[in-house]
């Protein structure tokens, strides 16, 4: 576990907080469910790329976009439950270095969509440690609102790859995201300037 | 007589798909390893016009090869027939759906001559799931067919925004041989 036990946040609260943040037009890729829900409700951006199925995929589809377009900052959100279903990602993301990618993990320690079954956070699994183990050096808890805003921002300011992780509550997603594929496909394309 | 994978002109059933996929724009290589797939592999590797890398499992390279294409990259997923087999979850939920012009080469286990039980028994699903999920894929077996397969069928998953998949049979590559 951390040194400092971090705060329990609240997802919305701190994907809006981060949503306040960009400037640039930088690209979010929203996790299966609760992450995806939360930042559908929390405004909707055509840099926003909603995944519906494919759990554990958003850093992967995340750092596609971060290669394919190495000017623009790339933001993937994801679930405690959906990270330990793709740990191997984080390996590959060490040995690319892509410069322009943001990791931040929401770990409420269980399976919530699902019944909220515990995960292995729930057993001492450190998100940090693991992204660090796996050679992302710049990985941290947010330990409050204003650490994860400060994280985030240097994020955003520096030079990744970047992993953020924050402890959340159990609270429902505040929203769903609309579920046509093609569509949220569509606009994200057309957000990041890839069609007209 | 040329050996497999060969042909009399000089050319390769590798150094052939290297200048397809260059010509159709495809700039990104994400595979998980594979021996017959290795003169591909490292081809892809040597050549500026590539960026190549290895995944760590096939989900995520599809996951990654989403992104890019969405991006404005196109690429390639590389694998073998097991590692097909890991995927129909995210071709169903991710690829179809989406409509990602995914382009998928599969180096064929499992047939004409596997030693690997294993092997044998995940490749008979492999055909039964892209029919079912309706992927257009072609088992590409004679290297005076591989440019024209190969070509057209990038060509029409851009066109039609749907994923396609190349099985290279080892009567086009030679496969993987027992080792006595």
């Amino acid at each position: 576990m951390p040194p400092n036990e971090p705060k329990v946040l609240n997802r919305f609260d701190i994907t809006r907080r981060l949503v306040a943040l960009l400037r640039n037009e930088e690209a979010v890729i929203g996790g299966i469910g609760n992450t995806n829900f939360d930042l559908w409700a929390a405004g909707r951006r055509p840099q926003n790329f909603y995944m519906l199925g494919s759990m554990g995929l958003a850093i992967p589809i995340a750092l596609g976009v971060a290669l394919a377009q190495p000017k623009r900052k790339v933001i993937a959100l994801e679930g405690d439950g959906s990270l330990l279903m793709q740990l191997g990602a984080l390996a590959t993301i060490a040995t690319l270095r892509p410069r322009n990618l943001i990791m931040v993990v929401m770990d409420n320690r269980t399976y919530q969509i699902t019944g909220s079954q515990p995960t292995a956070s729930a057993f001492g699994a450190d998100f940090v440690a693991i992204a660090r183990g796996a050679g992302i050096a710049q990985s941290d808890w947010a330990l409050d609102e204003a650490s994860f805003e400060q994280l985030a921002a240097r994020a955003l300011a520096q030079d990744g790859p970047a992993f953020i992780a924050a402890r959340i509550d159990d609270k429902p997603a505040v929203a769903t995201t609309e579920r046509d594929p093609t569509l949220l496909r569509d606009r994200f394309m057309r957000g990041l300037g890839v069609r007209e | 007589m040329a050996a497999r994978g060969e042909n009399p002109a000089g050319g390769s059933w590798h150094a052939i798909t290297q200048q397809v996929l260059k010509r159709n724009q495809v700039r990104l290589a994400v595979y998980v390893p594979d021996r017959v797939l290795t003169p591909l592999i490292r081809a892809l590797h040597e050549d500026n016009d590539f960026t190549a890398f290895a995944a760590t499992r096939e989900e995520e390279a599809l996951g990654i090869l989403t992104g890019a294409w969405m991006g404005g990259l196109r690429g390639v997923l590389m694998m073998q027939t097991s590692g097909f087999a890991t995927l129909p979850n995210v071709l169903a939920s991710l690829a179809v759906p989406y409509q990602i012009p995914l382009i998928m080469i599969v180096s064929e286990r499992g047939t004409l001559g596997e030693f690997n039980l294993g092997q044998a028994m995940v490749c008979r699903t492999m055909r039964p799931v892209l029919q079912s999920l309706g992927i257009e894929h072609h088992t590409i077996t004679r290297m005076d067919e591989l440019e024209f397969i190969l070509d057209r069928s990038i060509k029409q998953a851009v066109a039609t925004q749907a994923p396609t998949c190349l099985i290279l049979s080892p009567l086009l590559t030679g496969g993987k041989i027992f080792s006595q």
